[in-house]
């Protein structure tokens, strides 16, 4: 057990745990903030996994990662809040501790799954591909549970961070030019999501989602 | 052999009573010194103590046995959980007589009898103050129960001893599940002894107490026995942490020569987390009452947590 390996586990669960906090969190301030720290981890994680191997390519994608997901993208999803004037995501319907639970599931699910390909020992990054599949669907959990627009491209936004994870996890990171595309893809996106988001409220003057099932004529 | 583990759980035991006024001098110091007051001192707890047991009890007519015994029972309880733990030494004369279950079970007993006791007399503040006790126990014991299962799977036992044996013999290594037992033991502690987001120790007639609720009826030697088995709680809490995460410093061997070393490295060990406790509180607001089951069932998400992460990375 290398001091390396522990530290890339160590940060792998960190990793989880920001996505279950970000599950279980309403105000979108603080949202996005763990966002951002969820990035700084994917990011540091990559840099390790780097170091590990030795590739030139994983620390350009740590560089890229930590560029995009702690200083673009939340600074983005800042602004769209302040203009937006959105603060706090609706309570849900489903409380807290229950989220928590389901969320609990999901992780006994994935790791369950991931058990298979995670043989100890196999390979330094092996045994995260489960914590990449949990985040996964914590991430879509998020997605569903969630009442607002904005928390929800949140969210998904995560489901890219787990994915960029899995990536770097079970391949050492994708080729460099699937990497940028990816990159700018989020980008593009965010600001055609944030475009989109004023007109819902102009429509339907709430960001909230089911206000907008009740139009299906 | 047997004289010899006597005089350690003698030392030990007399260690954690008189220490424990201390420690809780030591966090209201520092913080009056991180809310940029002065401070009454190191030795306050001390004071009062004598005070109350100089003073005479008042106990109501209505009072029943268990009102005056419940003290005493609750005392008891801290100081056989006290001489339990291998903070210290392993080499106990107690500490295989239970394991981190029926410690668990110990704390337990302690809390049933204080609310029944507060119950006991049937006020008002009492009653509301047994039934904050029992939330707020009934959801922080299966936490720590979760917390105290990581270390267990690790060294593959639930006794005490062997898990701290097994944790030192490992060195400095930072296993994911055990940080998140750490974070999750913070959390259950601050619970569990009444502290800052779950409870405010400085307020003494507020509609939100949950501490203070219970011993409003206690008043002489009783109060003096409660609030120092609280300081008492306290600091086993602080030692069952300092064993299971920092258990560096514990002295395995026969001999008595390692003992004043580990003495001193607790001691430090106990002045550094009551900083943390103070930094913590200074830093948070109190929870409101019905927030407290989420604050629980996050301490309790991480221990569960810890313990499926270890089962995934089989360390």
């Amino acid at each position: 057990m290398t001091t390396l390996a522990s530290a890339i586990h160590l940060l792998a669960a960190l990793f989880l745990l920001a996505a279950f906090a970000m599950l279980s969190q309403r105000r979108l301030a603080n949202l996005i903030t763990l966002y951002a720290w969820q990035g700084a981890i994917l990011a540091s994680c990559i840099a390790l996994a780097a170091y590990a191997t030795g590739s030139a390519h994983l620390y350009a994608s740590a560089l890229l990662n930590a560029l995009l997901k702690i200083l673009l993208v939340p600074a983005l999803l800042r602004s769209l809040a302040r203009r937006l004037d959105v603060q706090w995501d609706r309570e849900s319907l489903v409380q807290i501790p229950t989220v928590m639970l389901i969320g609990l599931g999901l992780v006994i699910f994935a790791f369950n799954a991931a058990l298979p390909i995670a043989v100890p020992g196999a390979a330094i990054n092996h045994a995260t591909v489960g914590i990449a599949l949990a985040a996964l669907l914590l991430s879509l959990l998020m997605m569903i549970l969630r009442a607002t627009a904005l928390s929800q491209v949140i969210g998904f936004l995560a489901l890219e961070n787990s994915l960029i994870f899995a990536a770097t996890s079970v391949t050492y990171g994708m080729p460099m030019v699937i990497e940028f595309g990816i990159a700018l893809d989020v980008i593009v996106g965010i600001f055609i999501l944030g475009v989109f988001f004023f007109h819902i409220r102009e429509q339907f003057d709430s960001l909230n989602i089911d206000r907008i099932e009740g139009h299906h004529e | 052999m047997i004289a010899h583990l006597l005089v350690r759980q003698t030392i030990q035991i007399l260690f954690v009573i008189a220490m424990a006024p201390l420690l809780a001098g030591w966090i209201r110091q520092c913080r009056a010194w991180l809310s940029n007051r002065s401070g009454a001192g190191l030795l306050q707890p001390y004071r009062e103590l004598f005070k109350l047991l100089r003073k005479q009890p008042v106990v109501a007519e209505e009072a029943s046995m268990l009102f005056v015994a419940t003290p005493y029972v609750v005392f008891a309880a801290m100081v056989v959980a006290g001489a339990m733990i291998p903070m210290i030494t392993t080499r106990l004369l107690l500490a295989g007589a239970a394991d981190a279950v029926a410690l668990a079970g110990v704390f337990t007993m302690a809390r049933i009898f204080a609310a029944l006791a507060a119950m006991d007399l049937g006020t008002a503040f009492g009653s509301m103050g047994a039934r904050r006790t029992m939330l707020v126990g009934f959801l922080a014991e299966p936490a720590l129960l979760m917390v105290l299962f990581t270390p267990a799977l690790i060294s593959g036992s639930t006794s005490l001893v062997v898990i701290v044996h097994d944790l030192a013999r490992h060195g400095v290594i930072l296993y994911p599940s055990m940080v998140f037992a750490a974070a999750a033991y913070v959390m259950v502690t601050l619970a569990e002894n009444a502290r800052l987001p779950v409870d405010n120790p400085d307020t003494h007639l507020e509609l939100t107490m949950i501490h203070e609720a219970l011993n409003l009826e206690y008043s002489g030697r009783y109060l003096a026995l409660i609030e120092w088995s609280a300081a008492i709680k306290l600091l086993v809490y602080i030692g069952i942490g300092a064993a299971l995460f920092l258990p560096w410093g514990i002295t395995q061997g026969p001999g008595l020569a390692g003992l004043p070393m580990a003495y001193a490295l607790l001691v430090a060990k106990l002045a550094a987390a009551g900083t943390g406790l103070a930094a913590i509180e200074t830093l948070s607001a109190k929870l409101r009452l019905f927030r407290v089951p989420e604050f629980l069932g996050t301490a309790f998400l991480l221990a569960v947590l810890g313990l499926l992460v270890r089962y995934l990375f089989g360390h």
